[in-house]
């Protein structure tokens, strides 16, 4: 069962004195119920920007966003159905407000709960199923009393508030200390099986991206250039963007000796001035040829997507085919 | 060894010719608001660099890791203090130097000559209306006034084509530079005056995965051709597990376990070391139930009874709430500082001394 | 797996808050100075019209400096300075404070209006901000007041608050603009929370320290315009102020005549009142902002 369909969503913002800026690029995927979907990316690369236009934070150029098969993004179902959990739990959490507020408003607003009793009753059930007990105690406490971990909990409590069948959890961890990040997952994960929730993870790290989803996406510079499930787009990556990003992951487990070999071949492989290389705008072609070390004539017009495996494609000319070809036709 | 292990300080047997920096029993304190209790970030540690080194300080916010670090570097800011403890640096030449007896001119002359630091959001406190040749101008003009015009433009020159960035961009603003280049530039200050020890806080964390790990590589090689000595304190145990000789996990103000990179990385002897790199999973490893550390870190205002960790520790037993843990020496060198390995405690303890596999 | 926070709260959070605000306003000398000196005022203004006596009374006393039977001395026509002084408080404060609200509300409805909503309306609320902080402020206040003469105190009122709110305008705009940001507020667009309630609830708390910060300049800002009116005989004289009262005494030729008794003790009240509300100014900020707390380096520290 779908529960969200997005195709060729593009998201443009103005520019003072020139083309809009293109953060999100003809992007398609859908969302399936007890599910989880990974979008990997690093900074810039436009998750966020998916993430906002999903949620209705930013108003997409083009493309459609289907909730159960219906088209109706503007009204207040749309809102209940997807919810999302913010990055930094320091500042999706107003300072003024107690934790009780943060659940109460968005139990009312979705007509979840009446008021009084019956709104703190549903609260308290939340807080619990986010293991924050007592809950009654938590319920009174102010958002600086928390640790980060907490803060997290009660944001996911928050969105899981209006009843949604739609999660996106932009970055969900990335600003928690270490040794709760997987706590945190635990329970996005436990949550998601628990309430049939399609639950899109945004993330920058891949390792985590490939324990707790079944599928993966990579986006860089506003486009998704590898899909496919967990284990053959990390283990077995074809876009040469996602082997650069899995080479430069740590915890690969390797020893010092190997660490070391590895970081004099890549010291030797990289291109002096690959650091401002990246910054090159590029015009139709592939994004990531400035950087790509198999570059060749064929990445000056859009790479089509080549599927590489079951349900494993890239956007890259090279396992297209076409690349081989378009190289042998300039050298000829 | 065993003397060592006497107090709370990472010291091994070193003959004094390859250390660099030897801190002993650091104490810091921030003062309280009002009355309030000062809170002791920084309890009764010491760790010894030595020369060429890279030692890692891994721990997660609140452990103490950045003040420790700004106390050996002398930066501490008010309301933090230091209370306690000796920082001695020893220079290549021979020469001994008590850091904490420096003031004022002495002081400043010795942070950029023989210690540097890299501020954690160093890249964001570039000057942002002055050119990146300025600011290498400033340190020069500032350092070595025998230096003239010319003479430091060229060094400055060289100190950018030595991170990796073109020395034409000596004219550049630094919002013209990426986050990453930044960072570079960053470092190539810290290294302008060639010192011995560069400490490093956070240095990567800001950037992306691939930036990380350019600057990283960049870091290393560096330090092979110049044979200057970090200190490198992150969060990511799994990063310094692959950079750093030797490492020092930090919990709650204190050292918990100190040793080679090696020895941790194959069988970490303190259980919230192993929390923490079961913490972070493998990237192509075997799937497996992945689960952290449960609670939070104890309150460092007043005193801590017993083992710090032991409220969130799954092994904790009888002596642990209520004796300190010591320092015990391990098999591959380092200690930890955990009653599982204590003689004097281990058999009231069940259970193996290393968990199964840390691989 | 699960995070139990500690069980010892306090049982009466909301006693215990009032509790902790006194504490606080203790814990900055500032702040309890200020806060003393103008609840003096506020007491004298409250109940000392009745115990001051009339001051209008005329005695057969003219010109008498301080004694025991007219505390401070009496003015030309014999009337009693220490009971004029008394209830010209009342009058001060409440045309201060009048003011001062009004023109708050009307920078917290701008201000807070236009950084919220954005557009077109930003843009016309930013012009009419703009337009009211570039025009001269006193020569405004003269000419207006010159104009409305002799309606009485709500005109004064009015004339202080339409010539003091665009400034504070202006800063609220820009703290909303960046509050609108905040991911707490995107949270409940959300979770579909409506817009009247957003700015309500979970903005407007957060501007509350500029608000009462604003508030305190404006009372300021209107205390010595008002006694700046009242001096140049733009404000209604048969309402006692401090202001009034220097406006009478300059006309009886006081300063020339050496009678320091009549014009000294009002300026003296004045600014005494501006450096209390300073000085709470001033204190709250200490107290809400951790960084700015005077620290005494401890012997030894190194």
């Amino acid at each position: 069962m779908t529960a969200l369909d997005v195709t060729g969503l593009t998201v443009d913002f103005p520019q003072p004195g020139g083309r809009p800026f293109r953060a999100v690029d003809r992007v398609s995927f859908s969302l399936r119920a007890g599910r989880t979907l990974a979008l990997v990316g690093e900074s810039g690369s436009g998750k966020s920007t998916v993430v906002r236009a999903l949620s209705r934070l930013v108003t997409p150029t083009e493309g459609e966003i289907r909730l159960d098969g219906a088209r109706r993004t503007r009204g207040a179902d749309y809102r209940r159905a997807v919810q999302m959990v913010f990055q930094d739990p320091f500042a999706s959490l107003n300072p003024a407000h107690t934790i009780g507020h943060h659940l109460h408003r968005p139990l009312l607003a979705g007509g979840k709960a009446r008021r009084g009793a019956d709104v703190q009753r549903k609260a308290e059930e939340l807080l619990r199923s986010v293991n924050l007990t007592p809950p009654a105690d938590v319920a009174r406490k102010r958002p600086h009393e928390l640790s980060g971990g907490q803060r997290q909990r009660v944001a996911i409590a928050r969105a899981l508030a209006p009843g949604p069948q739609v999660l996106l959890a932009d970055e969900p961890v990335s600003m928690l200390d270490v040794s709760i990040r997987l706590e945190i997952l635990g329970l996005l994960d436990r949550l998601k099986d628990e309430r049939g929730l399609a639950l899109l993870y945004v993330t920058h790290d891949l390792a985590t991206a490939r324990h707790f989803s079944s599928e993966v996406m990579v986006m860089y510079r506003g486009e998704i250039v590898e899909r496919g499930p967990s284990d053959e787009v990390i283990l077995a990556p074809r876009h040469p963007y996602t082997q650069l990003l899995a080479s430069a992951a740590t915890g690969s487990g390797v020893s010092r000796e190997e660490a070391r070999a590895a970081r004099a071949a890549r010291l030797a492989a990289r291109a002096r001035r690959d650091a401002e290389r990246r910054e090159i705008v590029v015009g139709d072609g592939c994004r990531f040829r400035p950087r790509c070390p198999l570059a060749m004539d064929a990445c000056a017009r859009r790479p089509p997507e080549a599927e590489v495996g079951p349900g494993h494609r890239a956007l890259c000319w090279l396992p297209a085919g076409a690349g081989t070809a378009g190289s042998t036709n300039s050298c000829a | 060894m065993n003397d060592s292990a006497t107090h709370h300080s990472a010291t091994e047997n070193s003959t004094a010719n390859d250390m660099v920096l030897r801190a002993e029993h650091i104490d810091v304190a921030y003062e309280g608001y009002g009355g309030a209790r000062p809170t002791r970030a920084v309890r009764d540690v010491g760790f010894e660099l030595r020369r060429g080194e890279l030692l890692g300080i891994a721990g997660e916010s609140g452990c103490g890791k950045s003040t420790l670090a700004y106390a050996v570097a002398r930066c501490l800011q008010p309301p933090a203090r230091l209370t306690a403890g000796s920082v001695i640096f020893h220079a290549r030449d021979g020469g001994e130097t008590d850091l904490l007896a420096l003031e004022g001119e002495a002081l400043r002359a010795f942070r950029w000559n023989k210690l540097s630091i890299v501020f954690q959001s160093a890249m964001n406190a570039l000057n942002p209306v002055t050119r990146v040749g300025r600011q290498f101008d400033d340190i020069f003009r500032a350092h070595r006034p025998g230096m003239s015009g010319p003479e430091r433009r060229e060094r400055a020159r060289a100190l950018l084509d030595m991170v990796g960035i073109d020395p034409a961009r000596i004219r550049a603003y630094p919002h013209e530079l990426s986050g990453g280049m930044r960072q570079r530039v960053v470092i190539a200050m810290a290294l302008a005056l060639e010192p011995e020890v560069v400490i490093m806080d956070e240095p990567t964390t800001a950037l992306d995965v691939v930036v990380q790990r350019e600057i990283l590589d960049e870091v290393e090689r560096l330090r092979e051709e110049l044979g200057f000595s970090v200190v490198f304190i992150t969060h990511d145990l799994s990063l310094l597990l692959e950079i750093s000789d030797r490492l020092a996990v930090m919990y709650a103000g204190g050292i918990v376990e100190y040793g080679p990179c090696e020895r941790i990385a194959a069988g970490a002897g303190h259980p919230y070391t192993q929390g923490l790199l079961r913490s972070f999973p493998e990237l192509t490893g075997e799937r497996r139930a992945l689960r952290g550390i449960p609670g939070s870190p104890p309150d460092l205002r007043g005193e801590l009874t017993g083992c710090p960790f032991a409220d969130r520790c799954e092994r904790a037993f009888e002596p642990c709430r209520t004796v300190a843990p010591r320092p015990v020496p391990l098999p591959g060198g380092g200690y930890a500082a955990c009653h599982l390995h204590d003689p004097d405690h281990i058999a009231a303890a069940a259970g193996p001394l290393h968990e199964g596999s840390q691989s | 797996m699960t995070a139990t926070l500690p069980t010892a709260t306090p049982a009466a959070p909301e006693r215990a808050a009032g509790l902790g605000l006194l504490r606080l306003a203790l814990r900055s000398r500032r702040l309890a100075l200020g806060l003393g000196v103008l609840a003096v005022f506020a007491l004298t203004a409250v109940i000392g019209p009745w115990l001051a006596g009339d001051p209008d009374a005329v005695s057969v006393d003219l010109g008498q400096a301080p004694s025991g039977a007219h505390w401070l001395g009496t003015t030309q026509t014999g009337q009693d300075v220490f009971a004029q002084l008394v209830v010209s408080a009342r009058g001060t404060l409440v045309i201060g404070a009048a003011a001062a609200v009004i023109a708050t509300v009307v920078s917290v409805v701008i201000g807070i209006g236009g950084g919220f909503l954005g557009g077109v309306a930003d843009e016309t609320l930013s012009l009419i901000s703009n337009v009211f902080l570039v025009i001269p402020g006193l020569p405004l206040v003269i000419v207006v007041a010159a104009y409305v003469k002799g309606d009485g105190v709500l005109s004064t009122v009015l004339v202080i608050a339409l010539t003091s709110w665009a400034a504070s305008a202006r800063v609220l705009r820009a703290q909303t603009l960046s509050l609108r940001g905040r991911d707490y507020v995107l949270a409940a667009r959300v979770y579909g929370e409506k817009r009247w309630r957003i700015v309500l609830v979970e903005i407007l708390p957060n501007e509350l320290a500029i608000i009462v910060s604003q508030f305190i300049h404006a009372v300021i800002f209107a205390v010595l315009t008002q006694a700046g009116l009242a001096f140049l005989g733009l404000a209604d004289p048969a309402y006692l102020t401090w202001g009034t009262m220097l406006y009478f005494a300059q006309n009886a030729e006081a300063l020339t005549g050496g009678a320091w008794w009549w014009f000294v003790p009002p300026g003296l009240c004045i600014a005494l009142l501006g450096a209390a509300l300073s000085l709470v100014s001033f204190g709250l900020d200490e107290v809400l902002d951790p960084r700015l707390r005077t620290r005494r380096p401890r012997k030894g520290a190194r």
